[in-house]
């Protein structure tokens, strides 16, 4: 046996304000939650300040630079840091104290520091820098050369990679207007 | 994504010379190490394995002592018609870059094997299993090539990254990428052949030591009469190796 009831006590009114609700919930659900739930926040080992020296007038490739074979070196090793930073300072700021922990936790153990790379790419992405020296820096990467504290790293709970990664039709959409190849093979591997 | 044949400014080729081949099969070991493909649980079944170079052993089909013996390797012709391109229904193998070496992506390819199908040169291999090294081999995986999941199809793709490292290099080096010299771009097989077997270059640059090789009248292609225009080409001086290069009638000159 069926039984049809009609909304008698809220009518029209009452429908739309449910819908309206709804929709609301489901776009806050879309736009914020999930971006929220999705990608979990994570800060760097050490806060290294770019800003700091690049004031002491080092550019970019003093510190991230290319073997003679053309490969980028990407992030400078504990051992070239420590060229600068061999001992404890000492001191009591805080710049000073996140030396100190640099050089307690990495230099003189000898250990690598596990710096975030907000621009890693999946494994089968090749990236040339090498192809792309005519470019500033900042066109695809943060500026953090006026960054005092590096910025938060996220990491898509899913996949593991960065929320900053470069996606795939950005570097297809400059391809496309630089009259570049867009082979599958100029970046795939 | 077409059938139509294909042509671009640089044509990467290999020249493999079969009377100089031993059949030692280095450079099938170099190609495994190189491309990341993982040492197989039994590498008997070979309906299973995974070999993006293989080396065919040929018999002239003669009794002693008339009997004799050659070895073909066999990597991926990069068709200049390639019978696998038109085939794909997601485009996950295409020929469109310079160089006309053909393209494989891994994440894109639903594992449906039309490509294998259609290539007449058995050059494609379905991964039937998930690439697991033996504890403390996984230190040997290169950042090179891209290791695959099981059920997607891979092939040789001429040590493509070591084509972008060599244009890299002539980059940093001020040097014109397009145009790098012979030798400064050489897949892993080549380099490890030790009868020096194989030739790697521009098959258009007369610069080139495979310019010379593929013009030579003891040069043939497999299969040539289909059409594919493989950019991979043979040597022989012995007859009855040229014969197995395409299905000759008895009575047919090759
Ligand atoms: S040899 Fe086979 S896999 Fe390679 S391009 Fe030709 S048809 Fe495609
Ligand atoms: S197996 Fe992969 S590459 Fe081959 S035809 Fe199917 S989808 Fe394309």
């Amino acid at each position: 046996m069926e039984e049809r009831q009609s909304n008698k006590a809220g009518g029209v009114g009452g429908v739309v304000l449910l819908f309206l609700v709804g929709f609301v919930g489901a776009l806050v659900v879309g736009w914020w939650v999930f971006p929220q739930v999705l990608f979990s926040q994570k800060t760097q080992p050490i806060r290294f300040s770019h800003k700091v020296h690049a004031e002491q007038g080092l550019d970019c490739e003093s510190c991230h630079t290319f073997a003679k074979t053309g490969q980028f070196l990407g992030l400078p090793s504990t051992a070239s840091c420590a060229e600068c930073h061999p001992d404890e300072t000492g001191g009591t700021t805080d710049d000073e104290k996140e030396i100190d922990k640099f050089v307690t936790q990495y230099a003189k153990p000898g250990i690598e520091v596990p710096w975030l790379v907000y621009q890693y790419q999946p494994d089968n992405v090749f990236f040339s820098h090498a192809a792309h020296t005519g470019f500033e820096c900042t066109t695809c990467h943060p500026d953090v050369a006026n960054m005092d504290s590096p910025p938060p790293y996220h990491e898509n709970r899913l996949s593991g990679y960065s929320k900053q990664t470069m996606k795939m039709w950005e570097c297809e959409r400059c391809h496309a207007s630089m009259g570049t190849s867009n082979a599958c093979y100029v970046c795939h591997k | 994504m077409s059938a139509a044949h294909q042509e671009f400014a640089t044509k990467w080729g290999l020249v493999i010379d079969i009377d100089k081949c031993t059949g030692c099969g280095a450079c099938m070991v170099a190609c495994q190490t190189e491309n990341n493909i993982a040492p197989e649980k039994d590498a008997s079944n070979k309906l299973r394995t995974l070999t993006w170079m293989n080396v065919y052993e040929l018999k002239n089909g003669k009794e002693f002592p008339q009997a004799e013996v050659a070895f073909l390797p066999r990597p991926c012709m990069q068709c200049g018609n390639p019978s696998c391109v038109p085939v794909c229904p997601v485009v996950a193998t295409d020929k469109n870059e310079d160089g006309g070496i053909v393209s494989q992506i891994y994440p894109r390819c639903i594992g449906c094997r039309y490509c294998m199908a259609a290539c007449p040169y058995h050059s494609r291999y379905f991964g039937w299993f998930d690439p697991v090294w033996p504890e403390g081999m996984e230190k040997t995986i290169t950042p090179f090539t891209s290791t695959r999941p099981r059920g997607v199809v891979e092939k040789c793709h001429f040590c493509h990254h070591r084509w972008n490292q060599a244009k890299d290099a002539a980059r940093i080096a001020g040097t014109d990428p397009n145009n790098l010299p012979d030798g400064a771009y050489t897949p892993a097989c080549v380099e490890v052949c030790p009868t020096g077997a194989m030739a790697f270059g521009d098959l258009k640059n007369p610069k080139h030591k495979v310019y010379e090789l593929s013009r030579s009248k003891y040069a043939f292609r497999l299969l040539e009469r289909l059409n594919t225009d493989p950019q991979v080409y043979y040597m022989t001086k012995r007859d009855w190796v040229r014969r197995q290069g395409d299905n000759y009638l008895p009575n047919e000159k090759a």
